[in-house]
């Protein structure tokens, strides 16, 4: 958002449009690692989309199909939570290319 | 047909309280303040007002849910004193940065250590800086007009601020005084509907509040709290005063000039020690010396321009303080020679700290300040700028 002038201010801080806080783009705190889907690892469980605290996990007709990189943290919750399929995690916790 | 009664300051404000009928009153008992509360909440308790009365665990609480009721639109009062009104000083400046018109009464009282629950200024000039609006009362009377216009120019679309009214402890507070009452219907008139800005009930528009605000933005908020209170509140007081003149017939304005026109020395004074302070000031004008007194009502935002005005001409200004800033001077002398610095020629000004703890402020301490001042104006000599009164050696 941009910074604005007192005069432009509402009276008092309050948030007056809602759900602007998808806005605020937060994949700029990623510094470490990002998720990586691997689909053919992948049972359609979830997991992934219930765990994850922001919505970066991308899901299109009930399937995952990737992640949200504007919003994606990198904290990796999804990865540990992941069962994937014969051992083997459909997300792996990649390192974040400078 | 205005009601003439006889009732305690506390009784007073309790019944401008129960003619306004405000949405939500959140409280906690503190003496002096208990007696105005416990009136208001029998109103409540007997079907007199729709009032919500919320009972919460402390002062802090008190104005924390304050705060939310006005922030989901409601028209909010409450009350307190002395240490109650230290223990909200968080909330205080949460209630004034989110722009919400609650009114409070403030029974003036000491703070500890030690403890003393009588009257003293050191409550309400410690919340000077939160961002409230402050009257001050001399007498019951004027604790219950002013509540009364507290509302309108705390919820005035200019404003948007929340006020306190302050009368002084034990001595307005439980004093019975005759006092006249407007009529329920003229005072409900006079305060009319509270249409909240943005209201956190208005289901249909989602909001937030209490979001972060960082470097980026906060002193933009900050400049928006000082233009409001700098430029808007005093024209919106003297409108507020102008109307409430014409349903009561009395008039009130950013202080009190009590035979300050000719005259050439004075002394500014709060709250009900200006009521004795007057009488002094007769007798020494009946003994043909030009004194003169100023009693500041709007206390913030301070008037300095018209006090300035008022008592530039003067030779020499007494400023009594009933609150110490202790390593400074008394919080009233600070205003007053803010005000009067910038004038080419300006009178001398002593500062006197009075009644303490409620000590009691006697003819006697007005008059030794009025011949001292007479010495000063004679001499153009100042020997002690800070000095306190009444005090034991």
């Amino acid at each position: 958002m941009s910074a604005r002038g007192y005069s432009e201010l509402p009276v008092g801080p309050v948030i007056l449009d809602a759900g602007n806080s998808r806005l605020l783009k937060t994949g700029a705190w990623r510094t470490i690692n990002r998720p990586v889907f691997k689909e053919e690892n992948c049972s359609q469980c979830l997991l992934c989309w219930l765990f994850c605290p922001d919505m970066a996990v991308r899901v299109e007709d009930g399937k995952v199909v990737g992640f949200d990189y504007e919003y994606c943290k990198g904290c990796g919750v999804c990865a540990q939570e992941c069962p994937g399929k014969k051992g083997q995690k459909a997300i792996a916790m990649e390192e974040e290319k400078k | 047909m205005a009601r003439v009664m006889a009732v305690t300051g506390n009784e007073a404000v309790a019944e401008a309280f129960r003619q306004i009928n405000p949405d939500v009153c959140a409280a906690y008992p503190i003496t002096p303040q208990t007696e105005l509360m416990q009136r208001f909440a029998a109103f409540a308790a007997n079907g007199k007002v729709d009032t919500e009365i919320i009972l919460v665990e402390s002062e802090h609480s008190a104005m924390s849910a304050c705060i939310g009721a006005a922030t989901a639109g409601g028209r909010v009062a409450t009350a307190t004193c002395g240490p109650g009104l230290a223990l909200m000083w968080e909330m205080l400046f949460v209630a004034s940065g989110m722009r919400l018109p609650i009114v409070m009464a403030v029974v003036n009282r000491s703070l500890s250590a030690p403890i003393n629950i009588h009257c003293d200024h050191a409550d309400a000039m410690g919340a000077r800086d939160s961002g409230w609006v402050q009257l001050w009362s001399e007498n019951a009377q004027e604790a219950y007009d002013n509540t009364i216009q507290a509302f309108r120019i705390a919820e005035h679309v200019d404003v948007r601020l929340p006020a306190l009214v302050c009368m002084d402890g034990f001595i307005i507070g439980h004093s019975i005084t005759r006092i006249e009452f407007l009529e329920d219907e003229l005072v409900k008139g006079f305060t009319g509907e509270y249409t909240p800005l943005n209201p956190l009930l208005d289901i249909d528009n989602p909001k937030s509040f209490g979001p972060l605000v960082l470097t980026d933005q906060y002193h933009e908020y900050k400049y928006a709290q000082h233009e409001v209170m700098w430029t808007k509140v005093r024209d919106v007081v003297l409108g507020v005063a102008a109307e409430f003149e014409k349903v009561s017939g009395r008039r009130y304005g950013l202080f009190e000039s009590y035979r300050l026109d000719d005259a050439e020395i004075a002394l500014v004074i709060l709250n009900s020690a200006a009521g004795t302070a007057k009488d002094v000031v007769d007798s020494f004008r009946e003994r043909g010396v030009k004194a003169g007194l100023l009693k500041p009502r709007l206390f913030r935002p301070f008037p300095y321009a018209e006090v300035a005005q008022a008592l530039g001409g003067l030779k020499a200004v007494a400023v009594l303080d009933r609150a110490d800033s202790f390593g400074g001077y008394g919080p009233v002398f600070t205003e007053v020679c803010s005000a009067l610095y910038p004038l080419a020629k300006r009178p001398a000004v002593i500062n006197k700290i009075y009644g303490l703890g409620g000590r009691d402020f006697l003819p006697q301490h007005a008059e030794r300040v009025l011949k001292e001042l007479e010495e000063i104006a004679q001499t153009g000599r100042v020997s002690v700028i800070k000095e306190y009164i009444g005090v034991r050696e």
